[in-house]
């Protein structure tokens, strides 16, 4: 039994301490939104926030969770940085198949979170762990910084 | 060759493939499609056979209803793989339909012959097919809902229909007064359904040709999304499979005592692909899988290895083979000089972002599957045969696909899904490692082409001969069967038919096959073809002493729409202007699933060798446009697709094994490497291309030959190989 806090609600988990966070989000809680991709911390497909900071849920063992706050994104939507870059996500259409989107967007999140304004160096740094087999690369890119704008506009 | 799965093969019929654009050659008639019983024929719109619709809703066919509210909702028989279906084929109902889009729903349709692509005659995806084959039937279907609508708003005000239009969800009378669409569902069912309608003139779309949003874009942005790897039945468990390392390697013992001791793990079963860790969830399996004792049967292909396979496909390509084309007779030219040159691509994995998965759940009502599917009718044929039961008690549950490319075409995940759910007595879901997902072949052919040509004393090309070596993709796909003159399509496509005027050509094929179970992987055999014959062009330029684009463009004197992509990519990117220091241009053309494409490239070589892609320059005429946002995503999305494939892409065998396994052995381009990428559309009133592979085969001898225009060097195999490049 691991207790973790999943978007701001304490659970306690009965996988064993091994199993990664992202097969206790996906098996266990039934969370689908984080996705599996290598399993090698390669793609960034699963990733999520671990006390605010972007980790691969597929090579994070649920025990080394315990006690820490865990962010997926299907709580971004009520983060002030989430929900900007949601939406422009949704105004450009980044998203084809869009399976590796929820990764994207945890590392954009992050990203934002901590920086307002990225250079072009930052957006490659902060988001060269995530792979989009469908190349929504350059749709990514600018939809980081139109969220960038939409909030130092609002701040 | 290893025969890793068998069609069913209950119904034999026979099958248009469309590979091009219809107007050409590229209709193939093939025999012997397995369809497991359905019936072939495309239900007109018109038809409301497919369901009774619920009380207070108008569905005058199976492709649309409409509700009391207003809200139009598209049922879409397309798979939604990344490539906009879910939106272009709603908007062609709502064009026709004169629909308010923001009123516009879709949701995804079981399998049904309803739903057949009219040019696969049976429910399927790919081949860029989607727009080309639908844009008719589906204008079609909203069409003859507003002509329904239109006369139930006639017969409401008894006046006559020729007073009435239609405009974002509502018909108008002459005098101003209106009726919403929602308001006019009860009497609008009760109309005859039109034996005939009148299609727009495409000067008069609202909808068409203007970028729309993406109707999947909310829920891809907030998790919601559901793909097949996120499915969850009650009493489910989690499949991983171990399979043979060695294509065709056959179990021979098994000791599952350490997998079944892990907590979690339910059941071990044997399948013909070999044996899987059942358990409650996928860690649980994973581990059990990996600690599986296994005696395994290589079989035959204990020894393949890239060499020996590279091997027999140049000493085929040498030798030579069936006849695919001829002009005039290259045996009796007599060339001034002439030129030679050996071409070769690896085999591929498709590596979509979601492993392969598929649940499966098997009663004595029948068999219910839940997949990212792009084959729903062969799909269902095939499974009634698998699990023994008739093709009407397969339900097959479409999700969305994190990504296809081609593989989710395939039956192996699906088949195997419904064995161990069939074993297991319980819904199973069988879920690929990324390991697994990069060793389950239905790979990209491999293949050699070898190249000549011949030039007067002017330097004009007189002869040109293309010698290609490969596997048969007709008879891998087991729907198809080689032709009778010895020719696969597949492994030609865009060789046979390459555009260039030559007094004297000859193409031959040479069918050599290493084993490996092959599949179509995102514009197909385009996807190495191009990269030869533009590759050689580009050598037959240097040799002329020509410039890339002119040569090119002379020779394209008959075929004009090459010659216009061709002119606006050069034009868009200035060709022939300078660039900065070390950036040189290269340019390709091509024709693939009735669009064509020309794009330049700006690269740069680095003194150890590497490559950097600065801006692609991509020209585009698909015909007529749907969504051209979509359009543009799709090129730039092959694009990458084709880039990671250029730079990186090779799946390798050695003692029988794949030597790559997850995206540290296969590795994809990443977001630091992508260039700006410009897509240019032209305007046009053809037929409409397809455009979710198109972008892909110009790509990579764009940057091969700006790779030669950088360094001199050409670089003849796939991936380009730039430790050739370095400077001592």
């Amino acid at each position: 039994m691991t207790t973790i806090t999943v978007n701001g609600k304490a659970v306690t988990v009965t996988a064993t301490p091994d199993t990664p966070v992202l097969w206790v989000l996906r098996d266990e809680l039934g969370m689908t939104g984080t996705k599996f991709g290598c399993g090698m911390a390669l793609c960034g497909a699963c990733t999520v926030h671990l006390n605010g900071e972007p980790v691969r849920s597929c090579s994070l063992p649920v025990s080394a969770a315990a006690g820490h706050k865990i962010t997926t994104i299907e709580a971004m939507s009520v983060t002030p940085v989430g929900s900007a870059v949601q939406a422009s996500w949704l105004a450009l259409d980044v998203p084809q198949c869009g399976y590796c989107q929820s990764g994207q967007i945890m590392s954009a999140s992050a990203l934002l979170a901590k920086n307002r304004t990225p250079s072009d160096g930052d957006i490659d740094q902060a988001m060269a762990g995530n792979i989009c087999r469908c190349g929504t690369y350059n749709q990514i890119r600018a939809a980081i910084k139109d969220a960038a704008a939409s909030m130092s506009g609002r701040g | 060759m290893t025969t890793i799965f068998n069609w069913s093969s209950e119904t034999e019929c026979t099958a248009e493939v469309a590979l091009g654009n219809p107007s050409r050659r590229d209709f193939l008639k093939v025999g012997g499609m397995a369809l497991g019983g359905l019936t072939l024929a495309f239900a007109l719109p018109g038809t409301n056979r497919l369901a009774q619709a619920a009380v207070g809703t108008f569905q005058p066919n199976a492709y649309l209803r409409i509700a009391t509210d207003g809200q139009v909702t598209v049922t879409c028989g397309l798979s939604e793989m990344g490539q906009g279906v879910h939106t272009s084929i709603p908007m062609l109902i709502a064009e026709e339909l004169d629909a308010d889009w923001s009123s516009v729903r879709v949701e995804q349709a079981p399998v049904d012959k309803a739903f057949n692509n009219p040019y696969f005659k049976m429910q399927a995806t790919g081949g860029s097919t989607s727009i080309r084959a639908h844009w008719q039937p589906m204008r079609e279907a909203g069409a003859a809902a507003r002509s329904m609508l239109v006369a139930a708003a006639a017969q409401t005000w008894k006046v006559p229909v020729s007073e009435c239009r239609t405009e974002s969800g509502q018909v108008i009378h002459g005098s101003g007064k209106s009726l919403a669409y929602g308001d006019l569902v009860t009497t609008a069912a009760k109309q005859d359904v039109p034996a005939k309608v009148v299609l727009k003139d495409p000067a008069q779309f609202r909808l068409l040709g203007r970028d729309q949003h993406r109707l999947d874009t909310p829920p891809k942005v907030d998790g919601s999304a559901k793909y097949g790897l996120d499915v969850r039945l009650p009493g489910m468990l989690t499949a991983v499979l171990a399979r043979s390392p060695v294509p065709g390697g056959k179990v021979v013992s098994f000791d599952a005592s350490k997998a079944k001791a892990v907590p979690g793990v339910r059941q071990v079963l044997q399948i013909p692909n070999g044996v899987a860790v059942l358990a409650d969830g996928y860690w649980a399996a994973r581990k059990g899988r990996d600690l599986l004792d296994i005696k395994w049967d290589a079989g035959p292909l204990a020894s393949l290895s890239s060499s020996t396979i590279s091997k027999m496909f140049t000493d085929a390509a040498s030798k030579g083979g069936a006849l695919a084309r001829a002009n005039g007779d290259v045996s009796t030219v007599k060339a001034n000089h002439s030129i030679a040159a050996t071409y070769e691509a690896p085999y591929l994995s498709h590596s979509c972002m979601e492993p392969l998965n598929c649940t499966a759940s098997v009663t004595a009502d029948g068999v219910e599957i839940w997949a990212g599917t792009q084959s729903q009718g062969p799909a269902q044929g095939i499974l009634s045969h698998v699990a023994g039961v008739a093709p009407g008690k397969v339900k097959i549950n479409t999700m969305y696909l994190g990504g296809g490319y081609g593989r989710r075409f395939a039956p192996d995940f699906t088949i195997d899904a419904v064995l161990l759910a069939k074993a297991a007595g319980k819904p199973v879901k069988l879920v690929y490692t990324r390991e697994d997902d990069t060793r389950a072949y239905f790979y990209r052919p491999a293949g050699v082409t070898q190249f000549s040509a011949g030039f007067d004393q002017a330097g004009e090309p007189i002869a040109f001969t293309a010698k290609v070596s490969s596997p048969s993709l007709m008879e891998a796909s087991g729907f198809m069967k080689l032709p009778a003159d010895g020719v696969d399509n597949f492994a030609v496509e865009g060789t046979r038919d390459q555009p260039y005027e030559f007094p004297n050509l000859r193409i031959e094929y040479a069918r050599a096959e290493p084993g490996v179970q092959i599949w179509f992987w995102r514009s197909v055999g385009h996807s190495q073809n191009a990269f030869f014959v533009e590759s050689f062009i580009d050598e037959m330029a240097a040799a002329a002493k020509a410039d890339p684009y002119q040569f090119r463009r002379k020779l394209l004197d008959k075929e004009p729409r090459h010659r216009a992509v061709l002119d606006l990519a050069a034009s868009a990117a200035d060709w022939g202007k300078p660039l900065p220091a070390g950036v040189h241009r290269g340019i390709a053309v091509a024709e693939s699933f009735g669009s064509f494409v020309a794009e330049v490239v700006e690269a740069s070589v680095s003194a150890d060798g590497g490559v950097k892609v600065h801006r692609v320059v991509c020209a585009v005429d698909c015909g007529h446009t749907v969504n051209p946002q979509i359009i543009r995503r799709q090129m730039e999305s092959a694009i990458i697709y084709g880039m990671t494939a250029a730079l990186y892409g090779k799946i390798t065998f050695k003692d029988g094994r794949v030597e790559q396994g997850n995206f540290d052995s296969y590795p994809m381009v990443r977001i630091n490497e992508v260039p700006r990428i410009e897509v240019h559309i032209m305007q046009s009133s053809e037929h409409p291309g397809g455009v979710g592979e198109p972008g892909l085969p110009a790509f990579a001898p764009a940057l091969g030959n700006a790779i030669f225009a950088a360094t001199g060097k050409r670089l003849r195999q796939l991936p380009l190989n730039t430790s050739e490049l370095k400077r001592a």
